[in-house]
This record gives C-alpha cells, sequence and structure tokens, in this order.
C-alpha cells in the first residue's frame, strides 16, 4: 500500500494552512483600514479564487509560473519550480483556500469593538501587543473557524493542483488526484478505500468547526 | 492644564473647537452627536485633527505647523470610555496591569496593583474576567487601570451612562472623590446637567460642533448668558423679549414688561425663567395667570399655565413646585423675583476663548 498520495496532501494542505492563516490575517487586517474605494477593488481580487472555477485559477497560475512565463524562468534561475512539484501543490491549495481565511478573518475583525484598541493605546500598550494580545483573542473563535475551513478546502484541492502539478505518482499524487487517477483506470476498489480516508478527515475537520462554532454561541464573551 | 484649538470636517459634521482647561474637573455638557466625544478622541490622539493644537502642560501633542503628532501611547492621557472598554479575554488582574506596562520593576508593578485593588475595592476579584463583574466594578477596574498608568490628563466620557439609575448616585460620589485627589486636568463628558453640576468645577457647553462657553459651574448655572446656555442647564421657560429700560425687558409673548435685577445690555434678545421660581406671595413681575395642565411628579408637581395676555403661538409656562406647597387651588396670580430673570444674549456674547461659532 502506497501511503504517498496521503502524506503529499496532509503536507501540502499544512503547509498551505499556515501560509494562508498569515496572508489572510494580514489581508483582513490591512484592507479593513483601506479607502473604500480601493477595499472594493482589493475585496473582489482577494475573494475571487472562491467563486472562479478551480481549473480556471490553475490556468492562471500556469499562466503566472509556468516555465517559459518571465516570472517562471526568473524562477528556474533559482532552482524554484512550481510546474509538476509538490511544493507547486502548496502554491494551488494556498491561492483556491486563501480567501475562505480572508473573508472569515475580515468577519471576526469587523465584529471587533474598535475601542478596545484605543483604550490599549492610551494606555500605553504597544500596536503589536494590541494586535496580538487583544483583538487576535477577541476574534479567536472566527480566524479557528476560518483556519480549519482553508486546511480543508486546502485538503480536498482539485482542480488548481492538477492543472499546475498534475498527478506523478510518488511526486505531486495528492488524495483526489489518486481518487480520479484509480477511479479512470478502472481501479474502482482502491479509489473507494482513498474515497473513505478522505470522508474520515473531511468528518473530523467538520466535527471541529461546529465544536467552535458552539463554544462561539455559549458567548465567552457575553 | 489643556489647551485646545483645533478644527476637523467629518463628512457634514465640522468640528472647531477652541477652549482653555485648568487642572481640576471641567465638565463639557451637550446634546448627543454635538462632538464631545469626537473632541476627546481627538485629545487622545485616536483622531486626528485637520489642523490646530492641543498643548498638555507646556507639552505639544498635536501641532498642525510644527508637524507634531504623538501616538496615543506617548500622550499620558487617561480615557474612560463609555463601555470602559475592558480586555474580555483578561481577567481584572490582567487588566489593570496593562496600565503598569511601563514600569519595569516586577515588585513595584505588584505593589501598584495591589495598591489600585485597595483604593478601588477590587479584592477578590482579581481573578474574575470583566464579563463576570457587575457594571459598577467594571467602571472601578477601568478607573484603577487608567490611574496605575499615571496619565496627566484624565478623561472620561459620560461615566455613568452604562449604569443603573440607582448605582449612579453612590459611584457619583466615589468617582468625585476620586477627581479631587488626581492632580492634574480632567475632563468629564456628560449630557446630564446634574452630573455636570455635581461633578466638575467648570462647565464647557457644547452645541453643533463648537464650544459656546467655558464657566465656573456655579456661574453658569446662576446665569447662563445665552438662549443655548440656558436650555443646556435646563431652563424650562426661554422667551423672546427686547430691553425697556435698564432694568426692565418686554415680552410680546407673554403680554408681559419683567424687571430684572441685573442691568439689561441692548442686544438682550430673550429673558429665561427656571420652572422653579415662580411664587405665591411674591410680589414682583406678578401677573395673572390661568393653569391649563399639570403633571405629578413623586415628589413635586409641574404646572403648566398662561398669562393674561399670552400670545397664541407662545407655548405654556412651566412652573415646578414641592407637593407639599402646592396651594388648594390655583392662584389667581404669581410672581418671580428680579434676581431670578435671567436676561439672555445671542451666542457670540459669551463665546468660549478664542473661538466659539461666532
Amino acid at each position: 500500500m502506497d501511503w504517498y498520495p496521503l502524506w503529499n496532501s496532509l503536507r501540502i494542505a499544512a503547509i498551505s494552512c499556515v501560509i494562508v492563516f498569515f496572508a489572510g490575517i494580514l489581508g483582513a487586517y490591512y484592507v479593513a483600514r483601506m479607502p473604500r474605494v480601493v477595499k472594493g477593488l482589493l475585496d473582489v481580487v482577494l475573494t475571487l479564487p472562491l467563486v472562479l472555477p478551480p481549473t480556471v485559477v490553475g490556468y492562471f497560475l500556469l499562466l503566472l509560473l509556468g516555465t517559459r512565463r518571465p516570472l517562471g524562468i526568473f524562477l528556474m534561475q533559482f532552482g524554484i519550480k512550481f510546474v509538476m512539484t509538490w511544493y507547486g501543490g502548496v502554491v494551488a491549495a494556498a491561492v483556491v483556500a486563501f480567501p475562505l481565511m480572508y473573508r472569515t478573518a475580515r468577519g471576526a475583525f469587523e465584529s471587533f469593538d474598535e475601542t478596545l484598541a484605543y483604550s490599549g493605546q492610551t494606555l500605553g500598550l504597544s500596536n503589536t501587543y494590541i494586535f496580538w494580545r487583544i483583538r487576535m483573542p477577541y476574534c479567536r473563535q472566527g480566524i479557528l473557524a476560518g483556519t480549519v475551513l482553508a486546511f480543508a478546502r486546502a485538503l480536498g484541492e482539485y482542480g488548481a493542483t492538477s492543472m499546475l502539478v498534475g498527478y506523478t505518482p510518488g511526486k505531486t499524487a495528492t488524495i483526489s488526484t489518486t481518487v480520479y487517477q484509480l477511479w479512470r483506470t478502472g481501479n474502482d476498489a482502491r479509489a473507494m478505500y482513498w474515497v473513505l480516508v478522505n470522508l474520515a478527515i473531511s468528518t473530523v475537520v467538520l466535527l471541529v468547526v461546529n465544536m467552535l462554532e458552539r463554544r462561539n454561541d455559549r458567548g465567552v464573551r457575553s | 492644564m489643556l489647551s485646545v484649538q483645533i478644527k476637523k470636517k467629518l463628512g457634514a459634521f465640522s468640528l472647531n473647537v477652541a477652549f482653555e482647561a485648568a487642572d481640576g474637573v471641567t465638565g463639557i455638557l451637550g446634546a448627543s452627536g454635538c462632538g464631545k466625544s469626537l473632541t476627546l478622541r481627538c485629545i487622545a490622539g485616536i483622531e486626528t485633527p485637520d489642523e490646530g493644537r492641543i498643548v498638555l502642560n507646556g507639552v505639544p501633542l498635536f501641532d498642525s505647523e510644527k508637524r507634531i503628532n504623538l501616538p496615543p501611547q506617548k500622550r499620558r492621557v487617561g480615557y474612560l470610555f463609555q463601555n470602559y472598554a475592558l480586555f474580555p479575554n483578561m481577567t481584572v488582574e490582567k487588566n489593570i496591569l496593562c496600565g503598569l506596562r511601563h514600569q519595569p520593576d516586577h515588585q513595584k508593578r505588584r505593589e501598584a496593583l495591589n495598591a489600585a485593588l485597595d483604593m478601588m475595592q477590587l479584592k477578590g476579584l482579581e481573578r474574575h474576567r470583566p464579563a463576570q463583574i457587575s457594571g459598577g466594578q467594571a467602571q472601578r477596574v477601568a478607573l484603577a487601570r487608567i490611574l496605575v498608568s499615571q496619565p496627566l490628563l484624565l478623561m472620561l466620557d459620560e461615566p455613568f451612562a452604562a449604569l443603573d439609575s440607582h448605582l449612579r448616585g453612590a459611584l457619583q460620589i466615589q468617582i468625585k472623590r476620586l477627581l479631587e485627589e488626581f492632580s492634574g486636568t480632567a475632563l468629564m463628558v456628560t449630557h446630564s446637567r446634574d452630573e455636570a453640576y455635581h461633578l466638575s468645577q467648570n462647565i464647557a457647553l457644547m452645541d453643533d460642533g463648537a464650544f459656546l462657553a467655558v464657566k465656573p459651574t456655579k456661574q453658569l448655572f446662576a446665569n447662563p448668558g445665552s438662549v443655548a446656555a440656558a436650555m443646556m442647564t435646563g431652563c424650562k421657560n426661554i422667551v423672546p423679549a427686547t430691553k425697556t429700560g435698564e432694568y426692565e425687558v418686554e415680552v410680546p409673548g407673554w403680554g408681559v414688561r419683567l424687571v430684572t435685577a441685573q442691568p439689561v445690555q441692548d442686544d438682550v434678545c430673550a429673558v429665561g425663567i427656571r420652572a422653579h421660581y415662580f411664587g405665591l406671595r411674591v410680589q414682583q413681575n406678578r401677573f395673572a395667570v390661568r393653569q391649563t395642565d399639570e403633571m405629578e411628579e413623586p415628589f413635586e408637581w409641574i404646572i403648566r399655565f398662561r398669562f393674561a395676555h399670552q400670545a397664541e403661538d407662545t407655548p405654556d409656562v412651566w412652573w415646578r413646585l414641592p407637593k407639599d406647597r402646592r396651594p388648594q387651588e390655583m392662584p389667581p396670580a404669581l410672581g418671580v423675583a428680579p434676581a431670578n430673570v435671567l436676561p439672555l444674549y445671542p451666542p457670540h456674547r459669551d463665546a468660549g476663548k478664542g473661538g466659539g461659532n461666532a
């Protein structure tokens, strides 16, 4: 039994989740402070990957990072190649999962009571301290929920991943691309096996989300 | 000592304030939405004025010409927010320690914390979270947190608005004591004239983004000077008037002439008479009246009446008297002492130092 797809899927999901966690929070924090017109525009651009078909996102990524494209050629000089590599899968998953984190974090930040930040400032607390010790804890339910959603989305990524990194057993194969390959080659029993693995992971993720939401309902901060 | 002279536009609203506040408590009294809180936020550095300067004890906090704009962290301005703004994820103790992060010495920090807990009667609540304590306790925690940070200026934004009315009295006395011990300048924003009267030595009246007057509290209530000031200090009867003599005005709306105790200036535009000041046995300014309706309060009667020759479009006159002083029948005439007839002038006459909405 080759466990590589599971391992590869988990590492891609985990790494892209960490990237998206910080990028989403920073994006949410700064976009909320932009002038209204810029805010509206950035909001559209940053949310697009959520509504575009993942294959279209993958197509854009190929346009950007393809080995015959300027940025792709430039990166090749440093030995970095996102096409047909497992870390290309990280890029694809991160781009597709980003809007989930960004939007949930923004919702959480918008519910934040700004007078808390102001009173922190007048008490002499640094803006960094206020961000990590007051704003983030206040918004932690929303941010955790966003993180879990982003992780789940990254784990299930298929469209953009197959466009950018394809399916190479032992190299770029993830659970979702493996299921498709096995089914396409008539290996239904093995495909079913990976489907069950995927179901198990997704169930756990959803249970975690529900748990977080219930804690939120109980109103830690009534 | 605080000196403020700032302008700021926010959409259709424009703030244009200039005032000086001496050490002690200055109350800022005005209707909601008149720019009281915005003024405080500009002083704290949360909002940036478009132009002007803010100087605290000789140190400029903001100066648009010299391009000085200290961040809130460097201003040493304590700000008690209306909702107290306690950090919900921290215990009472941690909240207060937030005001002590400037103190590097651990031992001294503990001492200051314990002193604050003692002073604000918060012993035993150290491990509680803001959601687990009462409104009065939350206010004390917020004050403790501010006081340990040793501010040079204290600003209280509607300190009693979030409290049940029966708690207000006791807390007002507590805050009054605290403010008396505080050596610097304090500003207190309120829309309650009772709170302003009780707690502040000076009162700044604010209306539509501008200061009308900064006056000693007692003087302001005794002689408001302008129509807006009279209204804000709770004067119920304000009616247009013109000068007819050195100590006499004509009130066409009431069809009477009133004698005043203070000399009347040429540009008098109205007179104010507080509802308490009509008297059954006062012989001066005595005119025939008839009652139109009445309202009962727990300890007082409010009787509304009209003068015999009162103009149709002039509203009823308010008379307020304690229950035990109410006569069996409405008297045929009421008087008012000349000292209680307050001549009122257009707003520019009593504008605050260096500005106002002239």
